[in-house]
């Protein structure tokens, strides 16, 4: 799941980065901006069925590829 | 009396900001004091317009049996798109019959501070939609709509931020922190708007207003830019002040915006509370509804219409008059163009981090910018008038 999580990140910041590195930060080096975090929100509910609402989670919640993996596991467990 | 402005506002602000500080810097908390000032300066601000103020009472009851309504609804029947719709559209309909009304010169049920509010009480609708808010107390949620400083002209807070900021009994160093910033933002503010402002206005008043042609064109936009960001975050800056001072910690409205280096970088520095809530409540619900339905082929097309349609209501939250609307629209456009720019050229895939790219990206941003604002003081409505009267 987390290898999925990755592949999809990678795919819409168009950058493989944030598959080497899961500490990476996402807003903070432009890897994601609104547009990229509209689709990242989409994709999460289209591939894991988890759904985020934009306001719902701040910014730093989701700010590294493994946050957000964090993130879909609590959403998926819960 | 208005919020920020002239002598007897300034007096009156100054001295109330005292027992303010003397409360935080004791450990006690704010939030009675708070609704004190807010009373007291909604009073003083609204009694010369006592319809305005009865408007303004009424669309805030109004919004507290909607909130209650609506929570009770979504409570219990879950997330349901019909009630959802009513909601929002119910919150909005004041703001809409206000900019309808402005068009014909009318003003029906217009009230000082009424868009910021609108969109503060949609923001809780639509997080309750979401599930994200649960419970509205209404006094706290009375608190988030009329909170004196932001009241005429923002910032949009979020209600779930501030209501944190005003539970918080702050600890000394941690009060003092603020109200040194806040004092610090408050004396900027003042000299932004009294000062600087002021002299920009003049300049435009005397030098570049009713006067057409290129030259004149150019110097309006850059002066008129220059007084608009002046005055605006002048204000906000004052708004922000006052609020740390009362212990919220508001958000700012402006940072740097004319060091942008692209429009996307604008937006992120201009009017910042207005763009990020559009971004949250607009924007992005747009872009995953559209990419759910499948509304377009591609993601690029996807974004450009998400772009038009945030800018545009932007643009139409200022008013529906032709220069808002077109603002909105010549926004759009950038902000569409930027994106298709950034991903599809190589040329900026190549040089983006070139310092001569930087630099001419930022002096045509300004530019832009400056151009945009052209638009928005309808300067350019003027010269066309003119251009076709002379034809």
């Amino acid at each position: 799941m987390e290898e999925k999580v990755l592949k999809m990140l990678a795919e819409l910041c168009e950058d493989d980065i944030v598959m080497e590195n899961r500490e990476v930060e996402l807003f903070g080096s432009g890897l994601v901006d609104s547009l990229v975090f509209a689709e990242l929100l989409f994709e999460i509910e289209d591939k894991f069925k988890v759904i985020i609402a934009p306001s719902e989670v701040e910014r730093g919640d989701m700010d590294t590829p493994q946050k957000i993996i964090d993130l879909i596991k609590a959403r998926t467990a819960g | 009396m208005s919020f920020f402005s002239g002598y007897p506002f300034f007096v009156c602000f100054f001295c109330a900001m005292c027992p303010a500080a003397v409360l935080g810097i004791k450990e006690k908390p704010l939030r009675w004091y708070r609704w004190l000032l807010t009373i007291v300066f909604v009073g003083m601000v609204y009694k010369r317009e006592p319809l305005q103020l009865l408007y303004l009472l009424v669309y805030v009851f109004g919004a507290c049996i909607l909130i209650k309504g609506y929570l009770h609804i979504r409570t219990k029947y879950g997330r349901n798109g019909g009630s959802y719709g009513c909601a929002v559209l119910l919150a909005l309909l004041p703001l809409a019959a206000g900019k309808a009304g402005g068009l014909y010169g009318k003003s029906i049920f217009g009230f000082l501070g009424i868009s910021y509010i609108c969109f503060r009480v949609v923001q809780v609708i639509i997080e309750i939609y979401d599930g994200v808010i649960r419970d509205v107390n209404v006094r706290d949620f009375l608190m988030f709509l009329l909170f004196f400083p932001a009241l005429s002209s923002g910032p949009i807070d979020r209600s779930r931020r501030f209501k944190e900021d005003e539970e918080t009994v702050y600890k000394r160093d941690e009060y003092l922190e603020l109200l040194g910033k806040g004092g610090y933002k408050i004396i900027l503010g003042m000299f932004y708007k009294i000062v600087c402002s002021a002299c920009f206005f003049k300049l435009l008043e005397d030098n570049f207003a009713g006067r057409y042609g290129l030259f004149y064109a150019a110097g309006y936009a850059y002066v008129y830019g220059l007084y608009l960001f002046f005055d605006f975050a002048g204000y906000s800056a004052m708004a922000v002040g006052a609020s740390y001072v009362l212990g919220i910690r508001m958000p700012d409205n402006f940072n740097k915006p004319f060091v942008s280096i692209d429009m996307k970088d604008f937006w992120n520095r201009w009017h910042i509370t207005l763009s990020s809530w559009l971004r949250d409540f607009v924007f992005t619900r747009f872009m995953v509804n559209a990419a759910r339905r499948k509304w377009f082929k591609s993601r690029l097309s996807r974004a450009f219409a998400g772009l038009m349609v945030n800018m545009i209501l932007m643009g139409a939250w200022h008013g529906l008059e032709g220069r808002y609307i077109a603002y909105g629209v010549y926004h759009g456009l950038l902000l569409g163009g930027t994106e298709v720019f950034q991903k599809k050229s190589r040329f900026y895939q190549k040089y983006k981090n070139n310092l001569w790219y930087k630099g001419a990206s930022w002096f045509l941003t300004l530019n832009m910018a400056m151009f945009g604002f052209l638009i928005f003081s309808g300067y350019v409505n003027e010269a066309l008038g003119i251009m076709i009267h002379r034809i």
